[in-house]
Order: C-alpha cells, then structure tokens, then sequence
C-alpha cells in the first residue's frame, strides 16, 4: 500500500483559508456567523486558543473588523471572514484600516445579492464592492480563489502583502470554491515564505510613524513597545497627527497610491495560456475560471484556437497581462456571474485592439464550461 | 515646579501642536486632568497605556497625552479597544466616548463589552448633545430640551448610561459630574484598578451648543447646575423617589467582582491544548 502523505488533504475551501491563515501566522480572528463563510470562524475558534491566539465572536461584522484592527495594531496578524451583507458592514473599518495603514486580512465569501440576497449559492457581485466599497479615494488589494490549494496559498499571500504593504487585503472566494473539497498537497513546514511587518530600527524619540519612505511604507511600531504614537482616521501628518494642509495631504494620499503601484509586480497574480494568437481568449476569475480552463480545452480540441487568462489579483487591476491579451487575441469573453463588473475593466482597459464580449448569469448557479463553449462558438 | 506643570509635562505631548480644539470653558479638558491624575496616581508606565477613543469632541482628547493612542472610527472604539486587549492584555486600555458615540451608534458595543465584562475602562463624556457637529440632540438630551434637531423640543427620551451598564453586566459603574473634580479623581482611579469591564459617565456641559439652545447660560452657570441636581449615592438612597426626580445620583453605582473575559479565555486556551473539545 501506497504510504500516505501526511500533508495530502481532502480540505474544503473555507477549510484551506484558515490552514493557509494559520500557517500564515494569523493569532487573531474576530468574526459574526454568516453562510457561507462560518466554517472559517468555526475552524478558528478550535484551533486559535491551542496556539495561545484569540478568537471571538463579536456582536456584529462592524466590530469584528474593529476588534481585527486594534489587535493588528497591537501587533497580531488578525483576519475577519464575511459573506455579502457583512462585508457593507465592514466598510467603513475597511477605510480606517487603508488610512492608518493597518495590516490585516478580510475573507468575503460571495453570495448572491443585493442585501440578503441568495445565502447559499454563488455570485461574483462583489467584485467592484471590494475595490470602492469604503468612501474616498483610496488603493485597494484584492484577491480572488479559484480552486481549494488558492485558497490556501492565497490566504498565506493576502497575509504577507498585507504585512509588507501595511494594507487591508481582501480575499474573495465564492460559494462554489468555499464549499467544494479538494485533494490538496499542503506545503512542509517552513517550505512557505512567511513576510512581517517592517519594525522601527531607529529608538522611539526618532521614530516617525508616518514617514514617507522609498518603498512609500513606513515601519511599523506596535502598542506597547515603547513607540507611543497617534493612529487616526483622520487624514494625517507624518507624525500621525491630524493635519489641514494641502501640502501634507497631497503627499499622504499620493503615497497611499504609491506604496501598491510602486509595487505592481509583487502584487501581480494569474494565469495564462495560449493567449498569443488567439481567436477568442477567456479572461475570468474565481470559480468561473473553472469552468472556462475546460471550456477553453474543449475549444481547441474542437480546432478553435482559445486563449486563457486568468486573474488571481484582481485589484489593483492587472493591466499588463489584460492588454496583451486585447493586443494578441481577435476577440476576448469576459464571462461572470454578475451584469458586468470586470468586463467594465476591460473594455477600460482596451484601446480599439480588440473585440470585448460577455457573458453574465445572475441566477445564483455557476457559468458551466458548456455555456462558455456555446458562446466561443457563437463568437468566433 | 508646581504639580500640575510636572503632570503637564510629563504626560501632554511635547510635539503635538497645541491650542487645542475645545471651545473655551468646556468640560473636557476637567476630564483629561482628572485621567491624568487618576493614573499619575497609580503609578502606570505610559507604554502600557492604551488610549482609544471615538468621534466628536471627546474623540480628539487621545491626540494631546503621551500614551499609545489610537482615535478610532464613530461609536466602534470598544471594538478596536477589544481587539488591543486581547491581542496583549498586559495593556491597560482606556476608551474615551462622547455620549453619541457610547449609546447611539455604538450603544450595541458598549452593551456587549459590557456583558463579556472585557476588561476595558469606558469613560463616557455626557454633555446631552452632538456639539461637534453643532448642537442636534442625542440619546441622551433630556425629553422636552432644545437642540438645532428639536428645535420644537425633543420627544424622546433619553438613555441613562451608567444604569444601562450595570444592567449589561459591567463590574464597575461610576458616575461623576466636571464641577466634582476631586471625586471624579478618585472615579476614575477606582475604575482603572478594577478588574473587568469598568464604567465612568462624566456629566458634563456644553455651554457653546446645548446650553446656548436652552438658555441655560455659560460654563459657570452650567457648573453650577451639576452642583445644584448631583446627590451622592448614599443621599440618594435616603431620598424619596420624588425628590430625586429632576436629581441624579454621583459616585460608584456599582462594584462587583465577575468573571474577566481575558482570564476566562486563558482557561479555554489551557482546555484547547488538551483537546477537550471533542470530549465536551
């Protein structure tokens, strides 16, 4: 008999999120039940005191978000997990966090919507939510699984940009991929790149917790280690103090920006195949891009020449892979299960290179590989 | 040096640029001495101190001392306050709210830290109003008063806080008013030592919006009505109900010892490691 592999699993994906958060290095969870992300609070809550980290739950997804940022600030790697009506809960949290730089992680499993919507079945509505879902002008990181290992590997990811970017980041999943189980091989113990947060080297009378630095991140002093400091929502100096002049503002909000786009390239996620040359290339995401990997097979045993593109970083948008594949591809097919969201982008993105074509389903059921090939077909 | 500059030296940050926002004769800034003496009194190391507060005039009182502070979003700094302590409950954190930011947009917070009795010290500025935003009422304007919302009168009726903490569970409860200064001291001394969640409701005015809505003159005559309407607790208790009907009572409501959050949690981590969860 074959020996088993002590790190092959059958995981869910929820499941995978809070192995992938753990190994992470994640200590704090705060979250408010809701279908279909529960799983991960419940997974938390078992194993989080054995590892001397917290859990708990808290009375709403407004505090749970609260509660994950102060303990961030109190030098925890802290996430929340949410569906839909808690995620326009965490909003305005959401923005406090982008403001005051606050490392930590949002899992927002979509379901059908708006309001409560469809509790149990997927959507991928929240695709724009996440990326100006907080009020103001502001950098967003967003990721997006599309099978269990991603769900993974993503939390892992979503933790380690967070740590070196000092930003919020959002994990999306969807239904289908939050409930489906996989075989996973899950990586060794220390075969995984675990990132900190960047501490102060500097004694705390020279310490400027707001710095604009190089990298556009400043270090990061957590409460209680000797670095007292002011953290606000309110827009800030680089001492962290509330300021109205235009000429500390302007350079605050500016690095916001550039501390993610200076950094594109860290950030950058997906997937591509035969996209040069194409006839038609599937650009798609989250649990569609399932669907479209085997309708895009199909296609070319059929002699259709279909391109793949798939966008594990979906915020910021990934430009440079988006417009390679408008230049190269006579057509695109921007299949997702809401009206149009980032078949928008594209269109943004695209200069007259191409042709944009979409397809959206909004039933609360999967785009299957079948309706993608019909409508390869239909376009080529 | 006299003892006020030593404490002003020592505790108001030396690079934060002052005047302050509060309007001349406010009640805040009786507030913020009585903190800082309440914990120069115990002896606290600054780094141990966390300051949150929430929005509105209270909200910018964290700015201007010398601790790890942290100026959060409307009515959720029990929440971040939550997050602190139990990520490193050796802090000692200290929330600040207004009388909105405790019982409206965050009643349902202030409600739940209580009944986990977290072991957090609340500190309510009451002043009846939203004064930041220029005099509409609050949950706690009382039925009958003006604000720039209820200029025909308000016809709610208003909260009484340190009442609804000691009905949600909190260990300590306390009530003072900004003209009793020196009990408002020692309020606040008694609720920092006092393990699990702790409450001290500051009855204060606002001369500048709701007193002016209400003719109910300046600072001084304001004062002088906490001085004329607060009893103690203990004269209260001698009082008929009647003759306590437009009087509240001051001083310490309630000091009980309940389970702490923090504590309880630590055992549920020793029953973690020894898997007791399947057994259960």
């Amino acid at each position: 008999m074959r020996k088993r592999n002590p790190n092959e699993m059958l995981l869910q994906g929820n499941e995978a999120v809070a192995e992938g958060a753990l190994r992470a290095g994640c200590r704090f969870f705060a979250g408010y039940p809701i279908t279909p992300a529960t799983e991960i609070a419940e997974i938390m809550s078992v194993r989080l005191p054995r590892l001397d980290g917290t859990f708990i739950q808290m009375e709403d997804e407004i505090a749970s978000l609260g509660a994950v940022i102060g303990a961030s600030l109190a030098g925890c790697k802290a996430m929340t997990a949410t569906s839909g009506p808690g995620f326009s809960l965490m909003q305005e949290n959401l923005g406090f966090a982008i403001i005051a730089e606050v490392p930590c992680v949002l899992v927002n499993v979509m379901r059908g919507g708006p309001s409560t919507g469809l509790p149990t079945f997927p959507a991928q509505g929240d695709v724009m939510q996440a990326r100006w879902g907080t009020h103001g002008d502001h950098p967003s990181i967003v990721l997006c699984a599309s099978t269990v290992k991603e769900c993974f590997d993503l939390a892992i990811k979503a933790f380690n940009l967070s740590e070196r970017f000092r930003n919020p980041v959002v994990l999306l999943l969807d239904e289908v991929v939050a409930h489906m189980r996989e075989k996973v091989v899950l990586p060794a113990e220390g075969e995984v790149e675990i990132v900190d947060r960047v501490k102060p080297k500097v004694p705390p009378e020279w310490y400027i917790p707001y710095e604009d630095t190089p990298s556009g991140v400043p270090a990061m002093a957590n409460f209680g280690e000797g670095y007292r400091y002011h953290v606000t929502g309110l827009t800030h100096d680089i001492r962290g103090f509330p300021t109205s002049r235009p000429d500390e503002i302007g350079p605050f909000n500016a690095r916001l920006f550039r501390k993610v786009s200076q950094h594109f390239r860290e950030i950058e996620m997906g997937e591509m195949d035969f996209v040069d040359e194409a006839d038609i290339t599937v650009i798609t995401y989250g649990c569609v891009a399932r669907s479209a990997k085997r309708a895009v097979r199909d296609a070319r045993e059929m002699g259709i020449k279909a391109g793949f593109l798939k966008l594990t970083t979906i915020w910021p948008f990934m430009r440079g892979p988006v417009d390679r594949a408008l230049k190269t591809s006579k057509a695109v097919l921007v299949p997702e299960m809401n009206m149009g969201q980032i078949s928008r982008e594209v269109k943004r993105v695209n200069q007259a290179y191409s042709h944009v074509h979409t397809l959206n389903k909004v039933d609360g059921t999967i785009i299957t590989p079948e309706e993608i090939l019909g409508r390869i077909r239909e376009v080529v | 040096m006299q003892e006020v500059t030593k404490l002003i030296h020592k505790y108001l940050r030396h690079d934060k640029k002052f005047p302050h926002v509060w309007c001349p004769g406010c009640g805040i800034g009786i507030m913020l001495g009585a903190l800082v003496r309440a914990i120069d009194r115990i002896g606290y190391e600054k780094d141990e101190i966390v300051l949150v507060s929430g929005i509105g005039c209270s909200g910018r009182l964290p700015v201007y001392v010398d601790f790890n502070t942290l100026h959060t979003t409307h009515g959720r700094a029990l929440t971040f306050a939550t997050g602190v302590k139990l990520a490193k409950p050796h802090l000692k954190v200290i929330v600040v709210m207004g009388d909105g930011d405790a019982v409206a947009i965050g009643g349902n917070h202030f409600i739940h830290a209580a009944r986990r009795n977290i072991d957090l010290t609340a500190i309510i500025l009451n002043n009846s109003v939203y004064g930041m935003t220029g005099g509409q009422y609050s949950p706690t304007t009382p039925y009958g008063m003006r604000s720039t919302t209820t200029m025909y009168t308000n016809i709610e009726h208003a909260f009484k806080i340190s009442e609804l903490a000691v009905t949600a569970g909190a260990s300590f409860v306390g009530r003072g008013t900004v003209y009793h200064a020196v009990m408002l001291d020692g309020l606040m001394e008694k609720a920092f030592l006092k393990q699990g969640f702790s409450v001290v409701e500051v009855i204060a005015h606002c001369h500048t919006q709701y007193g002016k809505l209400n003719r109910m003159g300046g600072p001084v005559e304001m004062l002088q009505w906490q001085r004329d309407h607060a009893v103690t607790v203990e004269a209260a208790a001698r009082m008929a109900p009647e003759e306590m009907q437009d009087k509240f009572p001051i001083g310490v409501l309630v000091d009980r010892d309940l389970p702490v959050y923090t504590e309880e949690y630590d055992r549920i981590r020793q029953r973690a490691k020894l898997g007791e969860e399947k057994s259960a």
